[in-house]
Formats: structure tokens, C-alpha cells, sequence
């Protein structure tokens, strides 16, 4: 197939699973009980209440206000955040998303460089006990939740050792910390799958072409069988993007960063409908773009998979 | 003649005569036969998983923790929400195995407690993903085609929703209980196994055999259970293993955040996320709710591995 008709297919199909998913989280979140105006505002007499229900259009049925959600969405305009009095849901992103974006490429690139480097280390590996320690580092890197990693890391190096900042984001070193207790998952699952990949690349002939025709280790290992196991891993990755990308609500609470992935759980707690909504589109919509360049990607690396 | 020439030659080229040689008994008749006794694939697999030390301790910490989170509480003098003021925060003695928390409950027994939360809310929900995932998983690769894509592109929108919404709305639909934390985790959480059984199923399909059994008169459901699912079924306990500590985690990681079962019950996540408040004056209190998730799920994903290994031997180093 033609590659840009494949990925205009891809787009396409992209979009329908974003509107699909803009949909059922807008009449999940309307099934949900509770009302944004239940807390602080509940005090409020009987007319203003049904004044500002009437604001913003929470009298008319769910069907209706989501066909003007969904209008106003396509124009840009994702509403005022129902908790956050005056401030656009667009703003609160704008805000947000640059600070867990970076801290998330931070963490990305730590586990993608990581992960690769002990991966290798751990298929290559002359002596039994580097293999065993790579395998039990990584099988324990999975086994430890992030938050517990997360508080273990402040405690340690943040209070005992005092080495690292524990709150905030304004110099690089406040990034250390937030970075690694992301990475850590990442790191430990890319290793465990750069290792099986490289090491099922190893019983491949070429390799031994590659060796008895004089080629150095090293080049090796970075030209060809690096390489061609790649694919699982770029596979991982797209997805992994994503997700650190957007952030993690127990790393950002836990560093008090003003990210966007605290948000989430906030807005949900709060019945914060706009920005529940808003939120879950963006978090779709990365998803499925990273979905989709991974598999462009994996066609450019591997041409076995074009020709299906 | 001429056969019988040319190995009286032959023999006498190597310096032998026939009389060098004699007739077998007939006991030894069977001498070429070597093999070794006959196994079924899962006496083989277990022969295999034993060799694998980590995999087999992970088993065995496994199992005792099973039994402790039955049997403890019921020969244990304490509750999980028994309090005791004046033994506020003890450290861990013989009275207090693990001490006690700042109201003055065992903690020991409260991680046992959580344990049984734990470990029941991981086997249960792996359980049930296995079911639906094997049932929607087999399903659509067996039949593919139009209907196959609607249902995986259904598989993918349902994965995009946050797992938090659903949990949210669970909660509050049917309370903050360990069957809601249930419910949540397998909403999406079987999405995993159907896509890979999805993928089994579509390559097993093309083989033969498959063909043979349809061209026998053997019914779909009989070719997809009994050939299909059962020629996947490595894949398929592999996956499950490593659905347990997913659940495990998500638990736990909701527990952590305030939004998973209600207290005072306990559960590892609602353990740790209150000993965090103290964690700068007592840090034994965090100590032991971490230290049961890491080495549950560390045993879970040691059992899973080996599994791996024990079940495809294509992956046996």
C-alpha cells in the first residue's frame, strides 16, 4: 500500500476513535453523580444556582450539550474551567503541558538511553553475573510501583542525603529526581526488551556472517543487531512518549510540580467537567498521533512491514 | 553371490571374519532404542520452571504469603482495626511483630489483611480478564474480517478512557469497596490479553491443522477452544501471570491516591499512603507494606518469567 494513503488512513481512523472517545467520556462524566457546584458554592440561594446552571448550559439534556461541546471544541473553545472561577481550560492546559512535557522528554530520553545501554550490556555480557544483575535489576525495576520509587528517591536523596532539591522545577538539578522516578518503570521495561530482541538477533546467521568477516564487536552490536531489534522496542516507545509526555499525577504531587498530570485526578475529584473533558481529548489524541508515527517509523526501519 | 563376495572382502579389508561376530540376544534387541521417559508438555514445563532458582523461590514466597493472608488472621489475637491508645507507634517487638501504627494497630496483621485484599483483587481480576480477554481475543481473530476490525477499533476506544474514570465513576456508582476497585481494574484491563490471543489465534489459524479439523466436520468453537486457544495456551498463562501485579499495582497506586477501598480497612496502598505522613519519624511503618508489594510483585514477575522460559521452549537458554 501506499504510504501516504496508509496514513491518511491512519488519520482518519484517528479521529473517529478521538470523537468516539470525546463521547463516551462526556456521557460517563455526566453519569457520574455530583454536581461542580455541590462544594464551596452550595450555600449559594436557589435563583443564583439555577442562574448559573443555566450559564453553563448544564439545564439542557446531555445530548445537546455535547453537540455544543463538540462544536465549540472544533473552533478551539474548550470552555471555562468549572472550578477554577474565570480561567479558560485552554489556558490551564497552555500551562501546564510545556512543564510536564519537558520534565516528561527528560524522562524519556533517560529511559530510552538507559534502558538500550543495560539492555545490550545484558545481552552481550561475557560474565553470567552482569546477565543476572541486568535480569534482577530489571525484573525489580517493574516490581517497585513508581510512587513508592518516587517517595523512596525524596527521602534518601532529597532529606537524608540532602544532594537534590525535593520541590519545584527551576534549576536542572530539580529535574533529577522527578526525571529518574518517571524513568525508572520505562527504564526496566526496555531493558527487558532490548535484551530478549538483541538476544534472539544473536542466533541469527547473519551475525555470524558479520563476526567471521572481521567486523568489530561493537559495530556489530550498533549496525546490525541493534538494528534489527529495534522494532519492539520503537514499538514500546511511541506509547511510553505519550504517557510521560502527559505526566503522572503521583510524581507531580509527590515534587509539587504545576503540571498538567496532577490535573487530571483534580479535575475528576472536582467534577471539573471541562477540563475532565479537555484533558481526556489531549491524552486520546497523543496517544493515537504516537500510535500512528510508531508505525510509520517501524515501516521506514523494517521494509518486511510495508509490504504486508 | 556377488553380495556375499563383496563383504567377505569388505571384511577382510578391516582384518574381520565372520566369526569375529555374534547374534544379539533378543533382550538386546532394544539397545538402539534410547529415549527418555515420555512427558506431557506441562511435566515438562514444571521440570523446567524448578531449574529456574528465582522462578521457584518467587513460587514458594508466593505461597506462604497465600497461606499467612488465610490463616494468620484467624489465629491472630488482633484486628485490623483494633486500636490500642496507649501503644501508639511501638516499634516492632514480640508482643507487636511489626509494631504498631498511630493508633495503635498491629501492623502485622494489618499487612496480612492486605494481603488477603491485595492478593484476592489480583488473582480475581486476573481471572476474570482471562476469561473475557481469551473469549473477545479468540473471537475476533478467528473470524476476522469487518466484523473483527469494529471490535478491535470498540477494544481500542474503551483503552484510550483513563483508567481513573473509570474507577471514579465505579467508585462512586458502587461505593469505595474492594469489588468496585475489582470492577475498575477489569474494565479495561482485559484489553491486553484479547489483543494477544487476537494475534495467537490469527497465526495458529493458517496451519494446517486447523484446515484438517474443518475439513473433519469439527464445529468453530471446537476448533477455536480445543485447537486454537489450547496451541496458545503458553502465551496465554504468561500474559495472566503478568496481569496479576498490573492489578496488584493499580491497587495499590489508588490506594496511595486516597480514591481506592475505604478505611480502616487495609490494604497495602492505604498502608503506605498513611505511614507517609510519618515517614520522617517513623520510617519502619512504610517499610512494611513496601517491602510485601515489591516482593509480591517481584515473585509474580520472577513466576512469570520462568514461565515464559518453562512453557516456550524456543525461549529456553
Amino acid at each position: 500500500m501506499q504510504m501516504s494513503k496508509y496514513i491518511l488512513k491512519r488519520l482518519l481512523f484517528g479521529v473517529v476513535t478521538l470523537f468516539a472517545l470525546a463521547a463516551i467520556t462526556f456521557f460517563l462524566m455526566h453519569a457520574i453523580p455530583g454536581s461542580p457546584f455541590a462544594g464551596e458554592t452550595s450555600h449559594v440561594p436557589a435563583e443564583i444556582r439555577a442562574k448559573l446552571i443555566e450559564h453553563y448550559g448544564l439545564d439542557k439534556s446531555p445530548t445537546e450539550q455535547f453537540v455544543i461541546y463538540m462544536k465549540n471544541a472544533l473552533n478551539g473553545d474548550f470552555g471555562t474551567s468549572l472550578n477554577r472561577k474565570g480561567m479558560l481550560v485552554a489556558d490551564i492546559i497552555a500551562m501546564g503541558l510545556p512543564v510536564t512535557a519537558k520534565l516528561g522528554a527528560c524522562a524519556f530520553c533517560l529511559a530510552m538511553f538507559m534502558g538500550i545501554l543495560l539492555g545490550t550490556i545484558g545481552a552481550f555480557a561475557k560474565h553470567r553475573w552482569v546477565k543476572n544483575a541486568i535480569t534482577f535489576f530489571a525484573t525489580l525495576g517493574v516490581s517497585v510501583p513508581g510512587f513508592l520509587f518516587a517517595l523512596f528517591l525524596m527521602v534518601v536523596f532529597g532529606v537524608l542525603l540532602d544532594w537534590f532539591p525535593l520541590i519545584g522545577l527551576s534549576t536542572w538539578k530539580h529535574y533529577i529526581m522527578p526525571s529518574v522516578a518517571l524513568s525508572i518503570g520505562p527504564i526496566a521495561n526496555i531493558t527487558r526488551l532490548t535484551k530478549s530482541s538483541l538476544s534472539e538477533q544473536l542466533k541469527q546467521d547473519y551475525m555470524i556472517l558479520a563476526r567471521s568477516k572481521g567486523t568489530g564487536q561493537v559495530l556489530v552490536i550498533i549496525r546490525h543487531a541493534l538494528k534489527n531489534a529495534m522494532i519492539p522496542i520503537i514499538t514500546s516507545a511511541g506509547p511510553l512518549l505519550a504517557t510521560l509526555l502527559t505526566g503522572s499525577f503521583v510524581v507531580e504531587s509527590l515534587f509539587s510540580i504545576p503540571g498538567i498530570g496532577a490535573e487530571f485526578v483534580n479535575s475528576v475529584s472536582n467534577r471539573d467537567f471541562t477540563l475532565i473533558m479537555a484533558l481526556t481529548i489531549m491524552y486520546g489524541a497523543m496517544i493515537i498521533v504516537a500510535n500512528i508515527l510508531t508505525d510509520i517509523i517501524s515501516a521506514m526501519i523494517d521494509p518486511r512491514i510495508r509490504l504486508k | 553371490m556377488e553380495n556375499e563376495m563383496n563383504k567377505d572382502l569388505l571384511l577382510a579389508e578391516d582384518g574381520l571374519s565372520a566369526d569375529d561376530f555374534e547374534l544379539l540376544e533378543e533382550t538386546e534387541k532394544d539397545s538402539e532404542f534410547i529415549a527418555v521417559e515420555a512427558k506431557t508438555y506441562f511435566q515438562d514445563a514444571w521440570k523446567n520452571f524448578k531449574k529456574n532458582k528465582l522462578a521457584t523461590a518467587g513460587l514458594i514466597f508466593l505461597v506462604i504469603m497465600l497461606l499467612a493472608a488465610i490463616f494468620t488472621p484467624m489465629l491472630s489475637p488482633y484486628t485490623y482495626d483494633q486500636q490500642d491508645l496507649t501503644m501508639r507507634n511501638a516499634l516492632p517487638s514480640a508482643k507487636h511483630l511489626f509494631g504498631t501504627d498511630k493508633f495503635g494497630r498491629d501492623i502485622f496483621i494489618r499487612v496480612m489483611y492486605g494481603a488477603r485484599i491485595s492478593l484476592s483483587v489480583g488473582f480475581a481480576s486476573a481471572f476474570i480478564n482471562l476469561i473475557l480477554g481469551v473469549m473477545y481475543g479468540g473471537f475476533c481473530g478467528y473470524f476476522g474480517g469487518k466484523l473483527d476490525m469494529i471490535l478491535m477499533r470498540l477494544v481500542d476506544i474503551i483503552y484510550s478512557v483513563p483508567t481513573l474514570l473509570y474507577v471514579i465513576l465505579v467508585m462512586l456508582i458502587f461505593g469505595s469497596n474492594i469489588f468496585s476497585v475489582l470492577l475498575a481494574i477489569c474494565i479495561s484491563g482485559w484489553i491486553g490479553m484479547a489483543r494477544q490471543v487476537r494475534a495467537q489465534v490469527m497465526s495458529l489459524k493458517e496451519q494446517e491443522y486447523a484446515l484438517a479439523a474443518k475439513v473433519m466436520g469439527a464445529s468453530d468453537s471446537r476448533i477455536l477452544f480445543k485447537h486454537l486457544v489450547i496451541n496458545s495456551i503458553g502465551p496465554i498463562i504468561v500474559t495472566t501471570t503478568h496481569m496479576v501485579p498490573s492489578a496488584i499495582f493499580t491497587e495499590a497506586f489508588l490506594a496511595f491516591v486516597g480514591i481506592g477501598i475505604s478505611i480502616p480497612q487495609a490494604s497495602w496502598g492505604t498502608m503506605a499512603s498513611e505511614a507517609r505522613g510519618l515517614i520522617m519519624s517513623y520510617p519502619i511503618q512504610m517499610v512494611w507494606p513496601v517491602l510485601a508489594i515489591c516482593l509480591t510483585i517481584l515473585s509474580l514477575n520472577f513466576i512469570g518469567d520462568g514461565l515464559n522460559e518453562a512453557l516456550d521452549p524456543r525461549k529456553r537458554s
